[in-house]
């Protein structure tokens, strides 16, 4: 018989290692046994769910039914027992329009603009943001040189501050940015980027779909990664042209990861705020405030703030999240179910 | 009990009735401060001397942006967790968080002797002692005397009108290829003054705000119309949404604007970042139909009343009010006093550059010039709710989402909302 071989010294110190932990479970048994005794096998996801729903609860839900009560209050007094009760007023306050298709003609003309704008934002990027993201995956998933190298690049934005993105194409767009100085090497004429409401939402857009492509692209390039090889050897047995093979057969199984991308680039995008109030400050004029810049405003910006007025538009903006959700969700079973 | 363990419960009850008494006896109080050029510098030198001779009193200078002061600080106090002391430039909108320090103060006659005019700014309603002005700044322009020159066009001397320098600065901008002929802060305030020139009562008869008129709508056809013309760059009002405050200074001091109409706390900053690169000259306030006036302003720091220790509160506060204290903190800041024995007797300012001399006796001498309206508004609590909505949608309409018109309708109609909204409940 054998001698039993002496642990090394790395796994001494690993053992070393592990004995807090070994011993924070070992206590952590004692009451899970005693709770498993008294409710049951049944009760335990319940208990385990326990400390991330009381985080949520605390930190989502009750501050969405505060949020909610501010929304019937109005004045300036911060805490919600000081407020006065007006009920719906800022609901009604933001929904009076002559025509809600020109926010010009609404009493609260600024709401109007911010939900146009978001939309038209949400639009954009959305769409070229999934079309961007799916090339750049499938371009990565190619065995190209450097291709680690390529993957890195595109994820670098992601891990930037939104504000420090949106200071560097700040740099590059003003009148003696780095794009102008460009511009005029070549022997054109400067373009004020920040000034053509036009020119202040297609760089919206781009600075957005630039920081955050990065992302996306990482979703569909696992999904591409899922999708068994021998399909594609056996399309290409077949003959299948290139084109068949992405609409027939990589769409297809990627669709699951694309659905994951879209609704998370709409809720996103509905929520774009930091980068752009810090590259445009939604200028020029109002072109580019998106509803998040128009609620923040109301609510700390100006001298009175109007923390109702505040609140009931965000309760809007939860509305729409919420069916947009929906929408997304109720898709996906449809798909799923057949 | 043995006697080791006698000394041991000794030395511990000792020791913990001597901490105790330290920290009972120690006030930590923090002030929240924002910097124009680099005034915090002075304010701790100041600081480093109160907390030695009153070595049980710390001080912790808290520098932030001062857009901190603009949107966090109102709602830190709201929530009764703001500092002792604060710099604000909303001086009566935030008069309900002051202290009134009155009955600490050793000597509120000394305080009421020359900060008088000035303790109303900070309570229009009332007469308590909240805190003194760390500068009087008065708005008006500065030029690039020295692209004037350049240009051999002549300066509009006293008496000019704004319709005067528009046409002189456009003048020296196409001789000299500049790209700014002309640029103003984005602020409410800075617009106010002249639109008083042109006649803007800013109040109705009962005293209730009444922002726009023929006076403002004349100065604001003006700045809607240099912007059309090119007198102005839209990059500045245009490129932003909302009441954003952005200044031309970066731009002036690159002489890249012939004109820029600001106020008298750019004249550090211009000292130390121009220097003699070129002649920065202050004008004084171009004039209207009605008058040639600026607007009236400044910081304060304030007592707040939610502090902890308000006698301390008020004993630094008393140390930095003092003459001589003051008299070092503008001097070495290059700031208009708002101390009025120190206005009367002069400060030693701690530059040599003509041109910074020139610039504070210029806006100096405009005090006495500045229209009574101008005091008036500055001195209205809710003077923000104006500026802002005059700046937001006027900058709209520059950019042609709205019609002048419009704008107009719409400037009262903010200010209407937003004053009735402040009534609801208070």
């Amino acid at each position: 018989m054998s001698p039993k071989p002496s642990k090394t010294a790395s796994e001494q110190l690993q053992a070393i290692a592990a004995w807090p932990l070994q011993m924070f479970f070992r206590l952590l048994d004692i009451p899970l046994r005693g709770i498993q005794k008294m409710g049951g096998i049944g009760s335990m996801p319940y208990v385990f769910l326990l400390p991330n729903l009381a985080f949520f609860g605390m930190f989502v839900i009750i501050p969405l039914f505060i949020n909610f009560g501010f929304s019937l209050t109005g004045g300036t007094n911060l805490f919600l027992q000081d407020r006065v009760y007006v009920g719906g007023e800022q609901y009604s306050f933001l929904f009076k329009c002559e025509n809600y298709m020109v926010s010009a003609t609404c009493q609260e003309d600024r709401f109007w603009k911010g939900i146009f704008n978001t939309a038209i934002f949400v639009l954009f990027q959305v769409t070229f943001l999934v079309i961007f993201s799916l090339i750049t995956a499938i371009i990565l998933n190619r065995k190209i040189r450097a291709r680690g190298f390529f993957r890195a690049v595109f994820f670098f934005p992601v891990l930037l501050s939104p504000v420090v993105v949106a200071l560097i194409w700040k740099w590059i767009l003003l009148r003696d940015g780095i794009l102008n100085a460009f511009l005029v090497s070549l022997g054109l004429d400067k373009i004020l980027f920040f000034v053509s409401p036009e020119w202040a939402m297609f760089w919206a857009v781009f600075v957005s779909i630039w920081a955050h492509m990065g992302f996306y692209t990482l979703i569909l390039l696992a999904g591409l990664q899922a999708i068994p090889p021998d399909l594609y050897e056996a399309a290409e047995m077949d003959g299948t042209s290139k084109e068949r093979v992405f609409w027939r057969i990589t769409l297809p199984l990627l669709w699951p990861n694309m659905l994951v991308v879209i609704v998370l680039a709409l809720i996103k995008g509905v929520q774009i705020f930091d980068e752009v109030y810090v590259l445009t400050g939604g200028g020029p004029g109002t072109a580019t405030q998106f509803i998040v810049q128009y609620i923040y405003n109301t609510g700390f910006t100006n001298q009175v703030q109007n923390f109702g007025l505040a609140s009931a538009s965000s309760v809007v903006l939860g509305v729409v999240l919420f069916v947009l959700t929906m929408l997304q969700l109720a898709a996906t079973r449809r798909r799923n179910n057949g | 009990m043995t006697n080791r363990m006698k000394t041991l419960l000794g030395t511990s009850v000792l020791s913990l009735a001597l901490l105790t008494g330290n920290a009972m006896a120690e006030a930590d109080l923090r002030m929240t401060w924002y910097n124009d050029g680099n005034e915090s510098e002075a304010m701790q030198a100041l600081l480093d001397k109160f907390e030695k001779q009153n070595p049980d009193i710390s001080v912790t200078l808290d520098v932030v942006p001062y857009k901190a002061i603009l949107e966090s600080l109102p709602v830190q106090l709201a929530a009764g967790d703001g500092p002792d002391i604060a710099r604000v430039t909303d001086l009566g909108g935030l008069s309900k968080y002051y202290l009134d320090m009155t009955p600490y103060l050793e000597n509120a006659d000394y305080w009421r002797e020359n900060f008088g005019p000035f303790l109303k700014w900070l309570d229009p309603d009332g007469d308590q002692i909240s805190g003194f002005m760390t500068q009087l700044t008065v708005t008006g322009p500065y030029v690039n005397k020295t692209l004037f020159e350049q240009a051999g066009v002549a300066m509009p001397g006293e008496g000019a009108t704004w319709d005067d320098w528009a046409k002189a600065v456009n003048e020296v901008a196409a001789k000299l290829d500049i790209p700014i002929p002309m640029a103003w802060d984005r602020s409410g305030h800075r617009v106010s003054g002249p639109a008083i020139a042109m006649g803007a009562k800013m109040f109705d008869d009962d005293g209730n705000p009444a922002l726009v008129d023929d006076g403002l709508k004349s100065m604001a056809t003006k700045l809607y119309d240099w912007h059309q013309d090119g007198t102005m760059a839209k990059e500045l009002w245009g490129s932003v949404s909302g009441s954003t405050y952005l200044g031309a200074n970066e731009d002036f001091a690159n002489a890249q604007v012939v004109m820029y109409m600001s106020g008298s706390w750019q004249i550090p900053q211009f000292a130390d970042k121009i220097g003699d690169a070129f002649d920065w000259w202050a004008v004084p306030a171009p004039c209207g139909t009605a008058a040639c006036t600026g607007m009236p302003g400044g910081a304060a720091l304030v007592a707040m009343k939610d502090s902890d220790h308000p006698e301390e509160v008020a004993k630094l506060m008393d140390f930095l009010a003092q003459e001589e204290n003051l008299a070092e903190f503008y001097g070495k800041n290059l700031f208009i006093p708002g101390h009025l024995g120190l206005a009367t007797g002069g400060v030693d300012f701690a530059t040599d550059d003509p041109r910074a001399k020139h610039a504070l006796e210029t806006f100096a001498n405009a005090v006495p010039g500045i229209s009574p309206t101008a005091f008036d508004l500055q001195g209205y609590a809710n003077n923000r709710v104006m500026f802002n909505a005059l700046i937001s949608r006027l900058g709209e309409a520059i950019v042609g989402e709205l019609t002048l018109d419009q704008a107009f309708d719409r400037m009262t109609q903010d200010v209407e909302k937003q004053l009735a909204e402040k009534e609801r409940g208070n």
